[in-house]
C-alpha cells in the first residue's frame, strides 16, 4: 500500500469534488482517495501491484484535471 | 494557459449571442445562438465524455445534456445561455476562490528556496533544503533566513512576521534565536543551523497549515452527505417530471440545478478564508473542526508559567545593607556562576545586564533545596546565597529587618535570594517570573469577546499564583496542581456547565491539559512538537493578545459559514420549487445557480478583508516593505 498525493491546478468547482473521488476510488488497487479542495490536491492510497501512480496520474488528466506535481 | 482557452471561449460564445441579439430584431440569428452554444459547450461536452468514460456523472454531463435537448426543442437561446453563464461562473469562481485562499498561498510563498553557507572556509549559495544542521549560515540584508538556528556574529533587524504575524522588527544579536522564514531587514548575520529543512518551525506550520485548510469542519460532514443524495435525487425527479408531464423543459432545468454547488462550497470557502485570516495574523487554526471550537469557547483557563508570565524568572528588585549594589550583584552573580538553577540563571542575566562581570571563584558547592557555597579568588571569605534556612545553617543570624521584608515579598509571590559575606546578611535579591507586558489586556480582551469566566491552573505555590491573577486579571486561581488535577478541572466544568472551556499552555507539561479542553491552545513559536500537535489553536507569535483574535475570527467565521448555508440551502430550495412551478427555465436556473456560488464565496472573501484590516491597525510603518503587508488586497 502506498499513498501519493497529486497536485492539480487550482480546484473551483464544488462537483469535481465528488467526481474525482468516486473515478478514483473504482479503479482497481486503489482502497482511499480524497480530494483535499482547498490545497487542490488529491491523495489516493493504492496497491502497487495493481496499480502505478503513473497509471493513476493519467487517469486525473483524462478527467480534465492534468497533475502539476506528485509527492 | 488552461485559463486563458477557457476565457476565449467565452468572448467567442459571448461574441456570438451579441450577434444573434442584434440579427434577431432582423428576424435570423438561431444560427448564431446555436454557434454560440457550441463554442461554450463543447470543452463541457469534452469534460463529459471524459468523466463517463470512468463511469461517472458530473455536472458537465447534465449541462450537455441539458444543451442538446435545448438546441433538440428548438430553444437555441437557452442553449446558448446555460452554456455561456456556466463557462462564465466557472472563471469567475476560479479567480474569487484565488482570493480567498490568497492568505495560505501568500504564507507558503514565504518559504525560504536559498541559503548562503560557509563549508571549509568557502561561501557557496546551495538550495535551502540542503543545508545541512550545524552549518553557518551567512544572512544579508533583505535576504530571507532558511533555517532555525542561534546567531553566532553580526547584529540586525529582523522581521518575523511570517512565524508571528508581527511586522514590527525584532533586534538580533550573537546568542539570540533566529526562526526560518524571518526577513533581515538591515544587518548582516552568521547563524548557525539547528534545525532545518522540512523541521523548521516554518516548515512545520505550512504542513500544518495545509492539513487544516481541508481538514472538514462537522457542518461540512453534514452537508457533503445531503450533496451525496441531492443531485442524484434531483436527477431521478427530471426523469419522472419527463414521463408524468412529458415537460421537457422542466425535466431539462432540473438536470442543470441538481448539482447544489452553492452549497457545497459553502463551508470549505469559509473554512480556508478563515484559517488564512487567523494565520495572517500569527494564529494557527487547526481546520474547520477547530475553528467551530474556538467560536463557541465560553471559558478560558491558562496555565501560569510561561503562559501568563514570561517562563524566564528575573531579578525584580534588591536591597543591599552596608554594600553598594552592584557590589551585591557580583558577589551574587559570583556565588551562583556555575549553578544550573533558575533562580542562578535570572541573578546571572541582571549582572550581564547591568555589565558586571562576575568574581572568578575557588571552590563552590551546591546545598540542594537551600542555596549555593562559594569561596571567591582573592579570599573575600565565604559568600552565600540562598534561603534563610542557609543562612541559619551556617548559624548566620538574619537581621528582624531583613527577614521581615523577605517575608513580605514572598507573600505576594516573590523568591527571596539572601546573601551573605562572611557571617553577615549583606543583602536580598527578589526574583520573580514577570508577567508577559501583553497578559492583563489579553484578559481584558477575551472579557470584551463575552468570555467571563477566565481561571488560572498552576503547579506553583498560591502566594506566586494568586499575585499573578492579580496582576492580569484573573478572578479564579487554583495553585498547586499536578497535570492529572488540571484534566480533572477542565472536565469536572465542562460537565459541570456543560459549555466549552479553552486550555491555554505552553505545551511541555501541559499536553494532557491541552487534550482535556475543548479547545486546546498551544503557545508555540519557539515551538514545542507536543504542544503543536496536541493543540487546536496554536499562538505562533507567542503573543497572548492574539487569542482574543483567533477566536474572534473563529466567530467571524462560524457566522459566514452559517450565513452561508442558509443562503445556499435557501437557493436550492426556492429554485427547485421555481422550476416545478415553472417559473424558472434553463438560463435562468443556470444564472442562479452560479450567481449563489459566486455571492457563496464573495462573502468568505469579507474574512480575508478582516485580516488585512486588523493588520494595517497595528502595523507600524517601518522602514521597507513587510513580505506580510507587501501583497495584502
Amino acid at each position: 500500500m502506498r499513498t501519493v498525493s497529486f497536485q492539480l491546478q487550482p480546484l473551483t468547482c464544488p462537483s469535481c469534488i465528488a467526481k474525482i473521488e468516486r473515478t478514483m476510488a473504482q479503479r482497481p488497487g486503489v482502497s482511499q482517495a480524497s480530494v483535499l479542495f482547498n490545497a487542490s490536491k488529491v491523495k489516493v492510497t493504492f496497491d502497487e501491484g495493481q496499480v502505478s501512480a503513473d497509471q493513476l496520474g493519467k487517469v486525473l488528466g483524462d478527467l480534465g484535471y492534468p497533475v502539476v506535481s506528485r509527492a | 494557459m488552461k485559463r486563458d482557452r477557457r476565457i476565449l471561449h467565452l468572448l467567442i460564445s459571448g461574441g456570438l449571442i451579441a450577434a444573434a441579439w442584434l440579427w434577431s430584431w432582423g428576424g435570423g440569428g438561431q444560427i448564431l445562438m446555436a454557434a454560440a452554444a457550441a463554442v461554450a459547450g463543447l470543452p463541457i461536452a469534452h469534460r463529459a465524455v471524459y468523466s463517463l468514460r470512468y463511469r461517472v456523472i458530473g455536472i458537465e454531463l447534465l449541462v450537455t445534456v441539458a444543451t442538446i435537448g435545448a438546441l433538440v426543442i428548438g430553444e437555441y437561446w437557452e442553449a446558448a445561455a446555460v452554456t455561456f453563464l456556466f463557462q462564465l461562473g466557472g472563471t469567475l469562481e476560479a479567480y474569487t476562490l484565488g482570493k480567498t485562499r490568497s492568505s495560505l498561498q501568500k504564507l507558503m510563498s514565504l518559504a525560504p528556496d536559498r541559503a548562503v553557507v560557509r563549508r571549509s572556509g568557502a561561501e557557496l549559495e546551495v538550495p535551502a533544503e540542503e543545508v545541512a544542521a550545524g552549518d553557518t549560515v551567512l544572512v544579508r540584508s533583505g535576504e530571507r533566513i532558511a533555517v532555525d538556528g542561534l546567531v553566532l556574529a553580526g547584529h540586525g533587524l529582523v522581521n518575523q512576521a511570517a512565524i508571528t504575524g508581527e511586522s514590527v522588527p525584532v533586534q538580533r544579536e550573537p546568542g539570540q534565536p533566529l526562526f526560518s522564514g524571518s526577513v533581515l531587514e538591515v544587518g548582516y548575520l552568521e547563524v548557525r543551523a539547528d534545525r532545518v529543512g522540512s523541521e523548521t518551525t516554518f516548515s512545520r506550520v505550512l504542513q500544518l497549515v495545509e492539513e487544516a485548510q481541508d481538514a472538514k469542519a462537522p457542518t461540512q460532514r453534514f452537508v457533503d452527505r445531503f450533496a451525496r443524495y441531492y443531485t442524484p435525487a434531483a436527477m431521478a425527479l427530471a426523469v419522472l417530471v419527463y414521463l408524468v408531464t412529458r415537460d421537457i423543459e422542466k425535466a431539462l432545468t432540473l438536470l442543470v440545478i441538481a448539482c447544489p454547488g452553492a452549497l457545497v462550497i459553502a463551508t470549505p470557502v469559509a473554512v480556508v478564508a478563515g484559517i488564512g485570516a487567523a494565520a495572517r495574523r500569527g494564529v494557527l487554526l487547526k481546520g474547520g473542526e477547530a475553528l467551530e471550537r474556538a467560536a463557541r469557547v465560553a471559558a478560558v483557563a491558562f496555565d501560569k508559567t510561561g503562559t501568563l508570565t514570561q517562563g524566564r524568572p528575573e531579578v525584580t528588585a534588591l536591597r543591599s545593607f552596608r554594600l553598594e549594589e552592584s557590589e551585591l550583584i557580583r558577589l551574587a552573580s559570583g556565588a551562583e556562576l556555575r549553578s544550573e538553577h533558575h533562580l542562578a540563571r535570572a541573578i546571572l542575566r541582571r549582572a550581564e545586564r547591568d555589565g558586571i562581570a562576575p568574581p572568578e571563584i575557588e571552590a563552590f558547592e551546591v546545598r540542594p533545596g537551600l542555596g549555593v557555597e562559594a569561596r571567591l579568588a582573592g579570599g573575600s571569605g565565604l559568600v552565600l546565597a540562598g534561603s534563610w534556612r542557609l543562612m541559619a545553617r551556617h548559624g548566620i543570624a538574619v537581621p528582624a529587618e531583613v527577614e521581615q521584608y523577605a517575608a513580605e515579598e514572598e507573600a505576594r509571590g516573590e523568591t527571596a535570594v539572601l546573601v551573605a559575606l562572611g557571617d553577615r546578611v549583606v543583602g536580598v535579591l527578589l526574583v520573580a517570573d514577570p508577567v508577559r507586558p501583553e497578559a492583563p489586556e489579553s484578559v481584558a480582551s477575551l472579557r470584551q469577546e463575552g468570555i467571563q469566566q477566565i481561571v488560572m491552573l498552576t503547579g506553583d505555590h498560591a502566594a506566586a499564583a494568586a499575585s499573578v491573577a492579580k496582576e492580569v486579571g484573573v478572578d479564579q486561581v487554583h495553585a498547586a496542581l499536578l497535570p492529572e488535577d488540571k484534566v480533572r478541572l477542565l472536565r469536572g466544568y465542562r460537565d459541570s456547565t456543560g459549555r466549552p472551556i479553552a486550555m491555554v499552555g505552553d505545551g511541555v507539561n501541559d499536553a494532557p491539559s491541552l487534550a482535556a479542553a475543548d479547545l486546546g491552545v498551544a503557545m508555540g513559536g519557539s515551538g514545542t512538537d507536543a504542544a503543536m500537535e496536541t493543540a487546536d489553536m496554536v499562538i505562533l507569535s507567542d503573543r497572548l493578545d492574539r487569542l482574543a483574535e483567533g477566536i474572534r475570527i473563529s466567530r467571524a467565521t462560524v457566522r459566514i459559514m452559517r450565513q452561508n448555508l442558509v443562503f445556499a440551502v435557501a437557493v436550492v430550495l426556492l429554485l427547485l420549487a421555481g422550476v416545478l412551478q415553472g417559473s424558472v427555465f434553463l438560463a435562468g436556473g443556470m444564472l442562479i445557480h452560479e450567481a449563489s456560488v459566486l455571492l457563496v464565496i464573495l462573502n468568505a472573501m469579507r474574512l480575508v478583508r478582516l485580516s488585512s484590516r486588523a493588520q494595517d491597525a497595528t502595523a507600524r510603518p517601518v522602514g521597507g516593505a513587510t513580505p506580510m503587508d507587501a501583497g495584502s488586497v
